[in-house]
């Protein structure tokens, strides 16, 4: 674990080091200089900032939980626990909690990190609408490592052995992350005709898509990445003619209305994260403690 | 108080679907008491201790565990009781100190009386040394012991003790047994858990006997013996001379004889017989010696499970 979190901010150190050295190369481009620095892939790294917290968050989170509970089982300290006067369910939530805390104390140092880096390399502050911008996308990010923490735990509840609860943590992980875009077509067709219509594009094939995506806390992360770091994202999903009228294509949106427009996604993380634990909870409640 | 009723279950029922684990049983503890219970595995002695501690829910009947129900009030049961489970595991990273400072604090206690109970603990069960060791270096019968001083710390008014000795050497069991006799004497109540019969029989002043989920025999080891043995009272008879065995039967109130060597012979007798036999033997028979004999909770636990199956 330690080596993990000691690779992760090497990584995301190199990350800063060359996205701000492209950044002073290009100084006058763009007026959100800080969001560049988390959303440019500079040479020579293949990735962004968000791109691989989208990649480690997950990792971290299911590493802090795959054994949390059944690793009480088997060390055989769950009964002794609850045999103090605690209620069952304040163990499973002080041991979310903490866990979650855990988390969010190394991506927010993840997050200084990089600010204060790039502070230091551009000469600049972030302006304010940066900042708001900067915090939403990590709260986001604490809510999307959150989601796969809940579901760790869930298969840490479920299943005695933790390289089963790994296992099974990362095969949901993976399933979302490289299958669940090849999924979502299939399924669409399926469920609403081909992609293409007789006038163009489908709409309802569209739609279809879009929703069978976003059951996915990947997606619902990357559209958040997406409207808080980009400014100039106007709209998520299928975008019709008429109501493009009128506006200033490649403007940036108020930092207010990029948060109206990813307000259902970070809700979604957070619902998605309540809802997996909560369902660990009552697995957990009714289970025999014998260890 | 010494006397108190502090467990109490009655027609307390534990089903797993069809599976009836334990079937409407009865039990009572009192203060100061060291009560034995014992029975094969699955035999629902587990599954009764859990729910004692509020830690499973019965499917029918109630249980008060000192004066609380464990369902209603888990938090006033589990302030009240200590509990040392079978093969009890630590945090084997954290020294004994932190493991039951741990769980010290989650019993509410204040880190000074965790640092002042603990010390008093570790040297009641022989471990005032190890103290700041980690876990990972103790031995099973460390553990065993850390565990007991875990209960202690708690100054429990009942401790529930699943197979303690269960991976003990015979030295250390008999060191462990001392200190459940210390519990007694502290005014605590012990239900002990046990499938080492001699051990349940040299603490407990009763004994529940479990099978298929319900309690079968429950009293002192006297009273399980008339119960099993036809007779409480076990009278050992070392006599030279012809018939000796036909001569002891034929004693009104000896209900059975068994011959443990070529001139002793044991009879299960429902009475102090002793002078009845010495009349009977004394014609016709040299009398070398005449005792009583404790009856052996091993013997009435094991004819009490041969009859059954032979029943069935």
């Amino acid at each position: 674990m330690v080596v993990i979190e000691a690779l992760v901010f090497l990584v995301a150190l190199v990350l800063a080091w060359f996205s701000t050295k492209t950044i002073r190369e290009s100084i006058g481009e763009s007026p959100f200089l800080f969001l560049r620095l988390l959303t440019m892939s500079p040479d020579p790294i293949p990735f962004s900032f968000i791109g691989m917290v989208g990649l480690v968050a997950p990792l971290i989170a299911i590493a802090l939980g795959f054994d949390a509970v059944n690793a009480e089982f088997n060390q055989r300290t769950l009964s002794r626990i609850l045999a103090q006067p605690i209620y069952r369910d304040a163990l499973l939530l002080g041991k979310f909690l903490a866990r979650l805390l855990a988390l969010s104390i190394a991506l927010f140092s993840l997050w200084l990190l990089v600010l204060g880096l790039g502070f230091l390399r551009l000469g600049l502050p972030p302006s304010v609408e940066e900042l708001f911008r900067m915090l939403g996308f990590l709260v986001a990010t604490i809510a999307y490592g959150g989601v796969w923490l809940a579901v760790a735990f869930l298969f840490s509840v479920v299943f005695r052995a933790p390289a089963t609860a790994a296992l099974a943590s990362l095969g949901v992980w993976l399933l979302f992350s490289l299958f669940w875009s090849v999924l979502t077509p299939l399924v669409a067709t399926l469920v609403a005709g081909p992609p293409e219509g007789i006038f163009g594009p489908s709409l309802a094939y569209l739609q279809t898509t879009q929703t069978l995506d976003r059951i996915s806390p990947n997606t619902l992360y990357a559209e958040i990445a997406l409207a808080l770091l980009q400014p100039a994202t106007r709209a998520l999903g299928p975008v019709l003619y008429s109501q493009v009228q009128g506006a200033l294509l490649g403007a940036p949106l108020p930092t207010a209305q990029s948060f109206v427009l990813v307000w259902p996604q970070i809700t979604g993380l957070i619902a998605a994260m309540i809802l997996i634990f909560a369902i660990a909870y009552v697995v957990f409640q009714r289970q025999e403690i014998r260890a | 108080m010494v006397g108190e009723i502090v467990i109490r279950a009655e027609g307390l029922t534990k089903r797993y679907g069809a599976t009836v684990a334990v079937d409407d049983i009865d039990l009572e503890v009192r203060a100061g008491e060291i009560v034995g219970i014992l029975g094969p595995n699955g035999s629902g002695k587990t599954t009764t201790i859990l729910m004692l501690l509020g830690l499973t829910e019965p499917t029918a009947g109630r249980a008060t565990v000192a004066g609380f129900d464990p369902l209603r009030d888990p938090l006033e049961v589990k302030r009240r009781v200590g509990y040392l489970p079978d093969s009890v595991g630590f945090y084997d990273g954290l020294s004994a100190l932190d493991n039951l400072a741990y769980t010290g604090r989650l019993a509410g206690l204040s880190r000074r009386e965790v640092d002042e109970r603990f010390a008093e603990a570790m040297t009641r069960v022989g471990l005032p040394e190890v103290g700041r060791h980690r876990v990972s270096t103790f031995s099973r019968g460390m553990r065993q012991r850390l565990g007991l001083a875990e209960v202690l710390m708690k100054r429990p008014t009942i401790a529930i003790l699943d197979e303690p000795t269960a991976t003990l050497d015979p030295h250390s069991t008999q060191e462990f047994l001392d200190m459940i006799r210390g519990l007694k004497g502290d005014g605590t109540a012990v239900l002990l858990s046990s499938h080492h019969l001699d051990q349940v029989q040299s603490v407990c002043d009763r004994a529940a006997l479990f099978n298929n989920g319900r309690i079968a025999l429950s009293g002192s080891v006297t009273e399980l013996a008339q119960r099993v043995l036809g007779g409480g009272h076990v009278i050992d008879v070392e006599a030279r001379g012809t018939a000796v065995r036909e001569q002891l039967i034929a004693v009104p109130g000896v209900v059975r004889v068994q011959g443990l060597g070529p001139e002793a012979y044991r009879a299960d007798c429902d009475r102090d017989l002793r002078a009845e036999i010495a009349r009977r033997l004394a014609p016709s028979c040299e009398l070398l010696g005449i005792r009583f004999a404790e009856p052996s909770l091993n013997e009435v636990y094991t004819r009490y499970f041969d009859e059954l199956r032979r029943a069935a």
